[in-house]
């Protein structure tokens, strides 16, 4: 069926993904990424009609008649010594509007937003960075903006070699152990924008997402202050029975849920992970079932992964899974 | 050259079928397990060499069809994550390490002493032993892949992914052995082509009548001597990190996991100039031959594949444009790595130039000649492209770079090293090829290739990323990936005609003559296949084409001995005969050798002690290797 329809659905697929995928080059919604995207539009035109040159060429070269050695080789070489100069005054010009753009890229802005992104396997620790130390906040695999405003990253690893890339907004960075790097972009639209994992490192190299949130600069604020708050205080019973869970089985010991016991920081801050819109590094939506089978079986969903199996009843379960769920 | 004061038998006092005789007694190869076990004639090592690497060919075509099979759509589990993972690393690994590069030393292997017109390779033993190093090191990693014990850290094995502490197992250990053993044989036939080159032509072949082949073996083996220490100390390195607790690569002790980056594209870009000067050699040696006159401008050909090899060390930083270096240097490596266009273009314009003035014959070899300039140069262009740093910044490890490497890889390298075979074949077998099946065989590649291979360019601007083992139906990457692992089939399907064709023609294809394509080169100057001291006599070269040009009958030089085997060493600039030297007889001991060797370096994966213990049989099998023989090794 899908073999059948491929030669129609491939143009198609071809118009739509380009013109409104949220992880593609070729969407751009960041000042950076528009720059990029203009460059690698320019690199396909000229490389594009040099290939056309090349082949037609060939082609009459092979399509020539001929007596052999009817040009003589002096003027073959005018030519071949032209075709070289015209490779180095194009080589030269692409290697000049590079340079512009790399220095077009890199820009200093002391009202940037400073965020840390530390690369774990297989998921992305966030601290927004302040002067003030009850400012500072640190959640996982969601970073929110404000529109407009430019955002600087500082990209450190925890183990392996990972690397940040959001192609909508910006190229990409490695994380590299031992090492900090910097990467900053400036959204103009906003939206949410995909990210994912560039360099491979390891087993779950696939499922190592991140979401950007580009939202106005209220909707920020809104947001910014929900995660400056301690975790919603469970409401009833349930919810009671799975906050005890959580802080008495293994969860706390990796897990980091804020105004209450649990305090680990191995995982991902769990204290608003109901507010993002994926669990396990862009695997699952959130909501109460993809909690309740994440918990339930993290080694299937995920193979390899850090994170246990934790052997509850189904009661149990079912009690974490509706206090999770409800840490918006 | 004549020396009536000499012992022995000299060619100069027999007729050519007595003559024969004795040079066929003296360079025999015996028969039976002995004599394969034994022999060190560069044509029977040179045809082992290439059927192994084309075995590994059709391997890593299997592990590529089931990574297609897997990202053939969202979410899929024909392997997992683990199975992937090596298999993708598989793939790398064996291709780069397994048959590019062997392939094309190969083919050199085979080809340069009788295109330099001599009657064996130097140093004959260690071309024998650099042989059985590369198998034990292509079966050790194919075993431990049935093991489920292969590497699945990348065929780049990056720290820290690889070290002690994230790479568990023995696995990045396999990986790291086996490049020990595949760069000792890269090493050891790099040393040998050098010395035949430079020392053995035959008496005229000054350096300018050298055909382009051998030029770009010549420069590929100064590449080879130079790149391939790099990878051998990181990967000990990476060995002794693992097994006895150093911390090259460790931050936290003073160490710098960009180091492995530096010292693996040191090497690692040169590699990729390794496969592919060799074939821009072949690809020279199709189209004079095919356009019916010499390559245009030579020596523009010579100093193209001398820059080629040249900047070849300069631009290893662009596989590490985001890692954060200072700007400047990125600045550097881009425009380094866009200059080696320049070298390119000349090539591919001496060629158009070429193509343009001949009189084509449209045989199978040149119908890949020219899906080779249609597809290499597309990837040659998306090469300047991912050379600029700001876009790289978006291509770097996405399925865009994969299609760019496959089309100067494949199209670059394997569709010219597919063509010399069917141009070659003659010579090696002594039987032609199937024209009609050969046409095919071009059209399924060619077709095949760009389908599978075209699409990746997109996906990698929509972003996806390389080696991940599944994606998300979100992302709207099935129908590309659907479309390429279709295509992928027809890819196979080229590969797996031109197998059949192979085999059938090995068995049932007409008899070639001496010269069936009318080529100029010496190899073309003897029987096919050549007999095993490859010419009655050595050929006299009076110019850059001699078969063309000396049609009846090409100048021989006479006076080495008959009874011994005896090669003439000219001298390097332009090859006057200087001395007689002796050529090694057959001997079991580079196998013994290489034996030894393989169960040292196996063993050492386990431990340090096997160093030491091993190196005590390595030791007696290099003294039965080198035992004095009480000949003279040479005469002026």
């Amino acid at each position: 069926m899908a073999n059948r329809t491929l030669p129609l659905t491939l143009p198609i697929a071809l118009l739509c993904s380009g013109c409104t995928g949220w992880q593609s080059v070729l969407d751009p919604h960041a000042i950076q990424a528009s720059r990029l995207e203009q460059l690698i539009w320019l690199f396909v035109a000229v490389c594009g009609v040099v290939w056309v040159t090349v082949t037609v060429v060939l082609v009459m070269a092979l399509l020539r008649r001929k007596t052999p050695y009817s040009h003589t080789d002096t003027r073959m070489t005018r030519i071949v010594r032209a075709a070289v100069i015209a490779t180095v005054v194009i080589i030269t010009g692409l290697a000049i509007v590079s340079f512009y753009a790399t220095r077009g890229l890199s820009s200093s802005d002391a009202t940037a937003l400073e965020i840390r992104v530390r690369g774990y396997q297989w998921w992305w620790e966030v601290t927004y960075l302040d002067a003030r130390a009850d400012q500072v906040f640190i959640t996982a695999n969601e970073i929110h903006v404000p529109v407009g405003r430019t955002v600087s990253l500082q990209l450190a690893a925890a183990d392996v070699i990972h690397s940040f890339w959001v192609p909508n907004l910006t190229g990409k960075q490695d994380l590299i152990p031992g090492r900090d790097n910097t990467l900053s972009f400036t959204p103009r639209e906003i939206g949410v924008y995909r990210g994912q994992c560039a360099e491979f490192c390891g087993l779950q190299h696939a499922h190592m997402a991140l979401l950007v949130v580009v939202e106005s600069a209220g909707a920020f604020e809104h947001w910014r202050q929900g995660q400056l708050a301690p975790a919603a205080t469970p409401r009833g019973g349930e919810q009671e029975t799975g906050k005890h869970l959580f802080e008495s089985k293994a969860c706390a010991s990796c897990h980091n849920i804020q105004g209450g016991t649990a305090s680990g920081t191995v995982g991902p801050d769990l204290t608003h992970v109901a507010s993002r819109r994926y669990i396990a590094s862009g695997l699952l939506e959130t909501n109460r079932g993809s909690i309740a089978a994440w918990v339930a079986d993290p080694q299937t969903l995920k193979p390899g992964n850090n994170m246990p199996r934790v052997a509850l009843d189904a009661s149990e379960l079912n009690a974490l899974s509706a206090y999770l769920a409800a840490l918006q | 050259m004549s020396d009536s004061r000499q012992p022995g038998v000299s060619d100069a006092q027999l007729e050519r079928p007595e003559l024969e005789s004795h040079l066929a007694a003296t360079w025999r190869t015996p028969g039976g397990l002995w004599g394969v076990l034994s022999t060190v004639d560069h044509k029977i090592i040179g045809r082992r060499y290439i059927v192994t690497a084309f075995v590994f060919l059709a391997l890593g075509g299997v592990l590529a069809l089931l990574m297609r099979l897997q990202l053939a759509g969202s979410e899929r589990r024909v392997l997992s994550a683990d199975w992937y993972n090596q298999v993708f690393t598989m793939h790398g690994a064996n291709m780069m390490f397994l048959f590019a590069v062997p392939v094309m030393e190969a083919m050199a292997i085979y080809l340069v002493p009788l295109m330099v017109g001599t009657r064996n390779i130097a140093f004959p033993r260690l071309n024998a032993f650099s042989y059985w190093l590369y198998l034990a090191g292509g079966i050790m990693l194919w075993t431990a892949f049935a093991l489920n014990m292969a590497p699945d850290v990348g065929w780049f094995a990056y720290v820290p992914l690889s070290g002690p502490q994230f790479g568990a197992g023995k696995r990045a250990d396999i990986w790291a052995q086996m490049i020990t053993f595949t760069e000792i044989a890269a090493l050891a036939v790099a040393i040998e082509i050098v010395v035949t080159v430079l020392k053995q032509r035959a008496p005229g072949m000054t350096l300018q009548r050298i055909p382009l082949f051998v030029w770009s073996m010549l420069v590929t083996a100064f590449l080879v001597i130079l790149a391939m220490p790099t990878i051998m100390i990181a990967s000990t390195c990476l060995i002794l990190d693992r097994l006895v607790g150093t911390h090259f690569f460790n931050p936290s002790e003073g160490g710098d996991v960009l180091l492995w980056q530096h010292l693996f594209w040191f090497f690692g870009h040169p590699e990729v100039y390794i496969i592919f000067l060799p074939a821009v050699g072949m690809v020279s040696s199709l189209v004079a031959t095919f356009a019916g006159r010499p390559v245009f401008g030579y020596l523009a050909m010579v100093l193209a594949l001398i820059s080629t090899g040249v900047l070849a060390f300069g631009l290893w930083v662009h596989h590490m444009f985001v890692v954060g270096l200072p700007r400047v240097g990125e600045s550097f490596f881009t425009i380094s790595s866009m200059s080696i266009a320049i070298p390119a273009g000349v090539q591919i314009f001496c060629w158009l130039a070429t193509l343009w003035d001949g009189r084509l014959r449209f045989r199978v070899p040149l119908l890949f000649v020219i899906a080779f300039i249609i597809t290499f140069v597309m990837g040659g262009l998306t090469g300047v492209m991912v050379a600029s740093v700001p876009l790289d910044t978006q291509v770097h490890d996405t399925y865009f770079v994969v299609a760019h490497f496959h089309y100067v890889l494949i199209g670059g390298a394997v569709f010219p090293l597919i063509g010399a075979i069917y141009y070659w074949f003659p010579k090696m077998s002594g039987r032609l090829m199937s024209e009609r099946i050969g046409r095919w065989v071009v059209g399924l590649l060619f077709v095949g290739f760009n389908l599978t291979f075209f699409p990746m360019h997109v996906l990698g601007l929509l972003g996806m990323p390389r080696r991940i083992y599944t994606y998300s139906p979100e992302m709207h990457w099935d129908a590309l990936n659907l479309f390429s692992s279709v295509s992928a089939t027809i890819l196979a399907a080229g590969f797996l005609l031109f197998f059949i064709d192979v085999i059938r023609s090995l068995r049932r294809g007409p008899q070639a003559p001496e010269n069936p394509w009318g080529a100029s080169t010496l190899e073309w100057a003897t029987t096919s296949p050549p007999p095993g001291y490859n010419f009655p006599r050595v050929p006299v070269v009076g110019s850059a084409q001699p078969l063309w040009d000396e049609p009846e009958s090409l100048a021989v030089a006479c006076g080495l001995r008959v009874d011994r085997r005896e090669l003439l060493i000219t001298s390097v600039v332009s090859a006057q005969p200087q001395a007689r030297e002796a050529s090694p007889r057959n001997s079991i001991w580079p196998f013994f050798a290489a034996l030894a060797s393989t169960l040292m370096l196996i063993a050492s994966i386990f431990t340090p002690w096997a160093m030491v213990w091993g190196s005590v049989p390595v030791l007696i099998t290099l003294i039965g290797w080198f035992w004095p023989k009480g000949d003279p090794e040479d005469e002026g």
